[in-house]
């Protein structure tokens, strides 16, 4: 779960991916997320930081990222 | 200190900045931002509603010139005269169609003391659409498979060689993409009214349409390659918003077709980059694309490379551009004078 090297990212959500000239935006958990993913950290660290900083059922949120993920790799955010 | 700067006379063509725009316009801008010389920027049109003859900040002076179909001696006739009070010492033809008489004409015109930078015929005629499917399988570029129809009862046998949708195109212009053999049909009535014949029957490639400005310097070197992605497309597929694009791909194909080329000038590569992953040649321009000033704004002015050039100059070839650079084009009411109007439509100058 690496965000590609290229893919511009802001603090706010927003993406851009160089090659296809594609962009999209997030909401702030989902900019969130992403800064987490660029740090090239486990998904586990992921859902813990998550789960620890805000309220949230673990497996609903590990669900979600999954879901979140699978949109990232279908647009070539991810690797 | 003063600085002196040198001033070049440059004649233009393709002001038609319309919803199908010429690329004279923004040439013109391009090269107007260039800080290293002057111009006085002579346009040459063919019309008296072409946008850019009312632009006297991008056009100082413009003469109307013939269509292409006039030929030759009447486009050289016709220079000759604009010559003599301009004292011109380049022009950058834009469109397809006027390029082979100015290409026929370049000797001449060099006698004259006029410098030009394009193609030569052989360059010229090898990237024509009727000849694109030779042209990539010698040199080894994805083309699409195509076939060249003569008369209707060609057409009928197209399902042999095709599966649908294919598409149906015109030795010059337009491309319409049919889904059934009565659509191919519709296709080939529709072109052939227009442009006549001989008709293309191409490949339908599915993909992501990519668009790469290049600027060869006649000896094989790509000066600047830029590629970009429409963003906003209009009826006419004219890109209204595109995106300078980050890939290697793209620009290894366009160092590879001004290598095998030597391409000499600006060009256009219409890329079809399929869903496979290969980046298919649909169609090659032989002049600069309407969004050049896109090459300019992310750091590669291909126009003013172009002229530097043309007058003689080295110019070395760009290495680093802005990606993610965005143009959205726009439309604006340019207001004019009947008497403006009057002279270019009754002097053939304004």
């Amino acid at each position: 779960m690496r965000v590609r090297k290229n893919i511009a990212t802001s603090d706010e959500g927003f993406l851009f991916n160089p090659t296809t000239g594609d962009s999209f935006s997030t909401n702030a958990i989902g900019a969130e997320i992403i800064l987490l993913m660029k740090k090239d950290i486990p998904t586990s660290e992921v859902v813990d930081t998550i789960c620890e900083k805000y309220d949230v059922d673990k497996a609903l949120f590990e669900r979600d990222l999954e879901e979140f993920t699978l949109q990232l790799k279908g647009n070539s955010i991810l690797e | 200190m003063k600085e002196n700067k040198q001033k070049i006379v440059i004649a233009v063509t393709a002001l038609n900045a319309i919803d199908s725009p010429g690329p004279g316009v923004a040439v013109i801008r391009a090269i107007r931002e260039c800080t290293d010389f002057d111009v006085r920027i002579i346009g040459l049109s063919y019309e008296s509603l072409e946008p850019g003859l009312y632009m006297h900040d991008l056009v100082d002076k413009t003469y109307q010139i013939p269509y292409p179909t006039a030929g030759t001696d009447a486009l050289l006739g016709r220079l000759q005269y604009i010559h003599e009070k301009e004292n011109l010492e380049l022009i950058i033809p834009n469109f397809d169609a006027e390029l082979f008489n100015f290409i026929k004409l370049r000797d001449t015109l060099k006698k004259m003391g006029i410098a030009t930078f394009m193609p030569d015929l052989d360059q010229f005629e090898a990237r024509d659409k009727m000849k694109l499917l030779n042209f990539g399988k010698k040199h080894g570029f994805e083309v699409p498979e195509d076939k060249i129809i003569h008369e209707f009862r060609e057409l009928a046998k197209i399902e042999e060689d095709f599966d649908f949708p294919l598409v149906v195109k015109g030795k010059f212009y337009d491309a319409i993409i049919a889904n059934t053999m009565e659509q191919a049909e519709k296709a080939y009535y529709k072109i052939l009214s227009k442009w006549g014949l001989p008709i293309i029957v191409q490949e339908f490639i599915k993909g992501t349409e990519i668009n790469i400005a290049a600027l060869g310097d006649g000896e094989g070197n790509a000066i600047s390659v830029i590629p970009m992605r429409k963003l906003y497309i209009t009826d006419k597929g004219k890109a209204w918003a595109g995106i300078t694009l980050d890939d290697e791909t793209y620009i290894e194909l366009a160092r590879k077709f001004i290598q095998v080329t030597k391409w000499r000038g600006g060009c256009e590569l219409e890329v079809m980059l399929s869903n496979d992953g290969k980046p298919y040649i649909m169609e090659v321009n032989p002049r600069f694309p309407a969004w050049i000033y896109l090459t300019a704004a992310a750091g590669q002015n291909q126009p003013a490379s172009l002229v530097k050039m043309a007058l003689g100059q080295k110019v070395e070839p760009f290495t680093d551009y802005e990606v993610g650079k965005i143009f959205v084009r726009y439309a604006w009411d340019l207001i004019t004078d009947i008497r403006e109007f009057q002279k270019i439509s009754g002097n053939g100058e304004l």
